[in-house]
């Protein structure tokens, strides 16, 4: 599948599965699909046939709350049935409202405390090293939540530990719960604090597929240094009404708007 | 018995790490810049390639631990229990408890025998944090052979531990050559009219009362719990029915740590003994040496052997 498909359809996995399970985060799903469409189709070394596989490279979703946009990215890589996908949110489903490792496989580390993914990746990438293998570790953190202190924490370490088999995206679509990022509590310049921690930068249009591609593996040559690509973003991404709306960071759409949602999409 | 040490709980703890480190390569240890306290530094001279310090940044820390858990590792993540318990609570319930993480938390500097850095820098709420967390074990070794034991038994099992480890040299409790069993409570003193639960250096605190009660023809049995979580429910039933009055001593508040679990557990089987709770009666501690703070408290022998009187009298 080309990886425009591929993003086309999570997006329209992750208004199914919203719509069906009448609760959850569409906004921040939508603005990491492009991002997550890349590293599922392109990038990752994994294998549903062998979920843990030792060698294989690891995905941390430290903005947890974009479950459903994993959770279709390991549906159309063939970890779980697609139509398993509308169980979302469900009791006994192993799609939990934030993404639960011990109940997909597919998921390396539970996250959906904000701040908490990104030092879980760095342990894994310090795992990596001392077992010399070449396996890559592969971070998504919320813009929101770069203001969680933990992420600044994290971010000292692996400078400091010179990770650079490690590289982190921030989606960067300008919007959390309360409204617009820099009037909650501006965590700006993004770039420049962490070209100051010690970071190599990459900054990209996050839905440019092109860009995400060259930014990863523009990372993958950097030597010493962990990668953080700030990724610009549109919260909502694909979904008109959705689109730059922080009310739809939390809430489902119900059946007249997935209907609408799905009909731009190219629900044929 | 040959001659009693007396040394930290940390101090076994860092000797414990140092020499499980050849037989482990999957051991790493990580600290928050208290190595030299925390005793991790003996791991770090012998293993530095498996050891990493974070900073003063606790949370990362056990998130670091999580991620090298996910990988395979077996990591011991260290600071003073505050900071650990305290600054890291959610870290450790979300990352650790809730993604079930092969991760253990060695908290030194429990209690209020860390003396002069005051109230602070003196857990006296981790026992009871952490035994709320599912699938949390947690360990309070009350000398430095049970703690080297600990060390290990925590090493060699899957699933988060909690270590509470003390700053204080402490008086050696058990022959070097000692078997502990995982999740079992342990009559370190038999006795028929009275049964003191204890854990931690507060073991040794009640023997000393234990002692003083003998010469005034009292017969007190003291009890290690250790483990208090899983806690040995049947072990704490049998000894209290065996002796009829029950105390239970802590360096800890008396708010949700092993005087509640004992408390749980005899309510719940509805045996209705005199019963009471010594520890930190919902304050804090405070700066002083150890041993003024443990009678300040009432946590010394001579405290708690009055404790003991004054509840007999209820029987």
């Amino acid at each position: 599948m080309r990886t425009e498909e591929y993003a086309a359809a999570m997006r329209r996995e992750i208004i199914r599965m919203l719509a069906a399970a009448g609760s959850g985060h569409p906004g921040g799903s939508l603005s990491a699909t492009d991002i997550m469409a890349v590293l599922f189709n392109e990038e990752l070394r994994i294998d549903p046939k062998d979920p843990r596989d030792p060698n294989r490279d690891r995905f941390v979703l430290s903005k947890g709350h974009a479950a459903p946009a994993l959770y279709a990215a390991l549906a159309l890589k063939g970890y779980l049935p697609v139509e398993q996908l509308t169980d979302l949110r469900k009791l006994g489903s192993p799609l939990q409202g934030h993404p639960d490792a011990n109940k997909l496989p597919g998921v390396d580390v539970s996250t959906g405390s904000l701040g908490q993914g990104l030092s879980q990746a760095c342990g894994m990438a310090i795992a990596g090293k001392l077992d010399n293998k070449d396996y890559r570790v592969y971070a998504v953190c919320g813009d929101g939540e770069q203001q969680e202190g933990q992420i600044w924490e994290a971010a000292m370490l692996a400078a400091h530990y010179k990770l650079d088999n490690l590289t982190a995206f921030v989606d960067h679509n300008h919007l959390q719960i309360d409204g617009d990022i820099e009037k909650v509590l501006s965590p700006e310049p993004l770039a420049d604090k962490w070209r100051a921690f010690g970071w190599h930068v990459i900054e990209i249009d996050g839905h440019d597929l092109a860009a995400i591609r060259a930014a990863i593996d523009e990372a993958k040559t950097v030597k010493g240094q962990p990668t953080m690509i700030v990724a610009e973003t549109v919260k909502g991404k694909g979904v008109s009404f959705m689109e730059n709306q922080a009310s739809w960071h939390g809430s489902a759409p119900n059946a007249e708007q997935a209907a609408q949602a799905l009909h731009e999409l190219g629900e044929g | 018995m040959s001659e009693k040490i007396k040394m930290a709980t940390r101090e076994a703890y860092g000797k414990a790490l140092a020499a499980l480190a050849p037989e482990m390569p999957e051991l790493v240890v990580l600290d928050a810049d208290l190595s030299g306290s925390t005793k991790t530094k003996e791991f770090a001279k012998v293993a530095p390639e498996r050891f990493f310090n974070c900073g003063i940044a606790e949370a990362d820390m056990i998130g670091v631990a999580c991620g090298l858990a996910s990988c395979g590792k077996v990591p011991f993540a260290s600071s003073f229990a505050v900071f650990a318990a305290g600054r890291a609570f959610e870290q450790i319930r979300n990352s650790v408890c809730y993604g079930k993480q092969n991760v253990k938390i060695a908290a030194t500097h429990a209690g209020i025998t860390v003396g002069e850095d005051g109230g602070t820098h003196q857990a006296i709420e981790d026992i009871a944090i952490m035994r709320s967390l599912p699938g949390m074990t947690v360990l309070v070794p009350s000398d430095w052979v049970q703690a080297m034991w600990a060390v290990r038994a925590a090493a060699e099992y899957k699933g988060p531990v909690y270590l509470r480890l003390g700053r204080l040299a402490a008086p050696q409790v058990y022959e070097e050559d000692r078997k502990f069993e995982w999740g079992k409570g342990l009559l370190v003193r038999p006795g028929k009219d009275i049964v003191i639960f204890a854990c931690g250096m507060m073991v040794s605190e009640a023997l000393t009362a234990a002692e003083l009660l003998a010469a005034e023809g009292v017969d007190a049995a003291v009890a290690d719990i250790f483990s208090i979580k899983p806690l040995d429910r049947e072990f704490v039933l049998e000894q209290a029915r065996k002796c009829g009055a029950v105390l239970s001593v802590e360096e800890h508040t008396v708010l949700g740590g092993l005087g509640s679990a004992v408390a749980e557990t005899l309510a719940e089987a509805g045996l209705g003994l005199p019963f009471a709770r010594l520890g930190l009666q919902d304050q804090f501690g405070q700066s002083g040496k150890p041993a003024q703070l443990l009678q300040h408290y009432g946590l010394d022998g001579a405290s708690i052997a009055a404790q003991v009187k004054a509840l007999l009298a209820r029987k």
